[in-house]
């Protein structure tokens, strides 16, 4: 299964990916930012927001049942 | 004709608290529900109605026509009993009961409280082991979303003000639908029809609709199978859930179609389809398009125009077509035909074009959704990665995407699954849907500070709007409410004067918004409302 799921998403590049996202209507949230800077920026931000110890954390996420 | 219909929707939201691992997971529910009401006796609003009407509940009428007994039913099933929290519980769980101003009032000695009714009209409440917003009813796709986004807010108040209160540990809520470990919580909607509907045709016309629609409304989620063990990533949370294709029950043996028969309204006229299929959506463009596509379907069912197709095994293409990212994934049809996910939406797309146009229908939010229906699965069918700005299964997939070429990680990194959770974190700081929204890479349809709005007001076109308002003005003596009744003690009278409110397009501010203006106290009002005579309509 590994390896079709590998195959399921086309690999491009990083850069490429996240410079084809359509420019957000105008209409927008006053909370949208402009755009300036490059993948890589998003991913330092990101990076810096999640939790620490993702093997623990996610393994701590147990729920009870639900609808 | 139209996407417009009375509509809400109801968010189950995951709930852990990383500083209390062993934390009962009731008793954190309960801590978010105090934790809002303490928020409002503070000052954003009046405290009222926190006892739920139970009378008209009945989670065991199936929609087929029978009744399942109460002994037969799972114990999760009999929805219509209150929960019981006692004090020992909340000891037992390391949740101090601090005497005085905290968390819990001094009002709620009796026990926690496990249930509120709000201004907006949304009944916040412990359902088994979550915290469930379940929104006012509103009359169209875009008021679902905002008010959808407004309990997200309600519940981050609540854990904003848990995080400050001392002696609580702090805890994290999530807008998802399971955690991984074989457990799925619930995201409904619920749509009003009329009764004369027959439920088989609801049936037929939903289920190939339903099988499809995750590719415009799916959450995505990393794994796959109940555990999520088996790697990879697929476009819905729930799909992997769901083993019947009808059924009664919502906690066991997952059905596509539900058939529990509550309409909440005047029976005779009306059902309620309560859909439980849906992952939990923070894109605004795919909690519109959950919304506003079904409603045109049920529209197509009604008017008899709805694509008459037929899944061969539709639990099991619900779930292959999940799997596959890609979008090429095909599922067999009764005539021995093979489709795709996209060839399905595409067919309801063109039948609700064809639908609309017979029926001369040209309003602006239809044709919206419409328009962005087709939009969407045309970009879909070109590259799915392109609707990243749009969809929740695509955002999340491309941010995964980026993680994985820049760090070179396979399916089973821990930190691709914290990423999946962490999307759906409700807190703007840590919520990887927020960070994206902030920086514009997520399409908004509201201001922020509408779904702000929608936290306090109810939406004026419905009977929630009654209900909010009674919430509001008169907190000392509205004891109870329901979807269908609010309950008042006044001082003199001996007994309770319930009022039911059993037209959903009732109750609006159109209809009450006057006698609410014009009444100084509770006593005028009710008064006024039930006019000398019997219960004369105003509200019902």
């Amino acid at each position: 299964m590994a390896t079709k799921d590998r195959k399921n998403v086309e690999s491009r590049s990083v850069e490429e990916e996240y410079d084809d996202v359509p420019a957000p209507e105008p209409a927008a949230a006053p909370t949208a930012t402009v755009e300036t800077e490059g993948t890589d920026d998003l991913l330092d931000e990101i990076d810096g927001v999640l939790e620490q110890n993702a093997e623990e954390f996610v393994r701590g996420f147990v729920q009870k049942g639900g609808q | 004709m139209s996407v417009n219909r009375v509509m809400g929707t109801e968010t189950e939201y995951g709930i852990h608290a990383p500083g209390d691992p062993l934390a009962n997971s009731t008793v954190l529910s309960s801590q978010i529900i105090n934790a809002y009401a303490a928020t409002v006796r503070a000052g954003l609003g009046n405290l009222a109605g926190t006892r739920w009407d139970y009378t008209d509940e009945e989670p065991l009428h199936d929609a087929r026509g029978w009744e399942v007994s109460r002994a037969e039913a799972d114990p999760s099933q009999l929805t219509d009993m209150p929960p019981v929290l006692d004090a020992e519980q909340i000891a037992l769980a390391g949740g101090r009961r601090p005497s005085g101003n905290d968390l819990y009032a001094e009002e709620s000695s009796g026990g926690v409280l496990m249930n509120m009714v709000l201004s907006n009209g949304a009944r916040l409440y412990v359902d088994h082991a979550h915290p469930e917003y379940s929104s006012p009813e509103v009359t169209n796709p875009l008021d679902a979303v905002r008010w959808d986004k407004a309990g997200d807010l309600v519940v981050l108040t609540a854990l904003r003000r848990i995080a400050q209160t001392p002696g609580f540990a702090p805890v994290n809520l999530y807008k998802n639908n399971t955690d991984n470990k074989s457990v799925s919580y619930g995201a409904h909607e619920n749509y009003l029809m009329p009764r004369s509907v027959p439920f088989g045709h609801i049936v037929t016309g939903l289920i190939p609709f339903f099988v499809s629609r995750q590719i415009i409304c799916g959450a995505g989620r990393v794994g796959r199978g109940l555990t999520g063990r088996q790697g990879g990533y697929q476009i819905s949370q729930r799909a992997d859930f769901f083993e019947a294709e009808v059924g009664l029950e919502t906690t066991i043996r997952r059905p596509i179609i539900n058939t529990r028969d509550e309409p909440h309204a005047v029976a005779e006229k009306y059902r309620r389809l309560h859909v439980i299929i849906g992952d939990a959506n923070l894109s605004e463009v795919s909690i519109y398009l959950r919304l506003g596509t079904t409603a045109l379907v049920l529209s197509m069912i009604e008017h008899g125009d709805v694509p008459q197709i037929q899944l061969h095994e539709p639990v099991q293409a619900l779930q292959a077509i999940s799997h596959d990212p890609t979008l090429q994934q095909k599922v067999a049809l009764k005539d021995g035909s093979m489709v795709t996910g996209l060839d399905l939406q595409e067919m309801y797309l063109e039948a609700a074009a064809a639908h609309c146009r017979r029926l001369g229908t040209d309003e602006g939010m239809t044709a919206d959704v419409l328009e962005r229906w087709g939009r969407l699965l045309q970009v879909l069918r070109r590259d799915p990665l392109q609707a990243a700005a749009q969809l929740d299964w695509v955002a999340k997939l491309k941010l995964l995407e980026a993680y994985r070429e820049r760090d070179g990680l396979d399916w089973s990194a821990a930190r691709l699954g914290l990423i999946d959770l962490q999307y759906a974190d409700l807190r703007p700081e840590k919520g990887l849907y927020y960070r994206l929204a902030a920086r514009g890479k997520m399409e908004r349809l509201l201001e922020d500070a509408a779904i702000r709005d929608a936290v306090r007001e109810p939406p004026a076109d419905t009977r929630a709007f009654f209900r909010g308002k009674c919430i509001d003005r008169f907190p000392e003596q509205v004891v109870g409410a329901s979807w269908d009744s609010v309950i008042f003690d006044l001082p003199n009278n001996r007994r309770l004067q319930r009022i039911p409110t059993r037209e959903p397009l009732r109750g609006t501010r159109e209809l009450t918004g006057r006698l609410f203006e014009e009444s100084a106290s509770a006593e005028e009002f009710i008064s006024a409302l039930l006019g000398p005579g019997p219960v004369n309509g105003v509200a019902t």
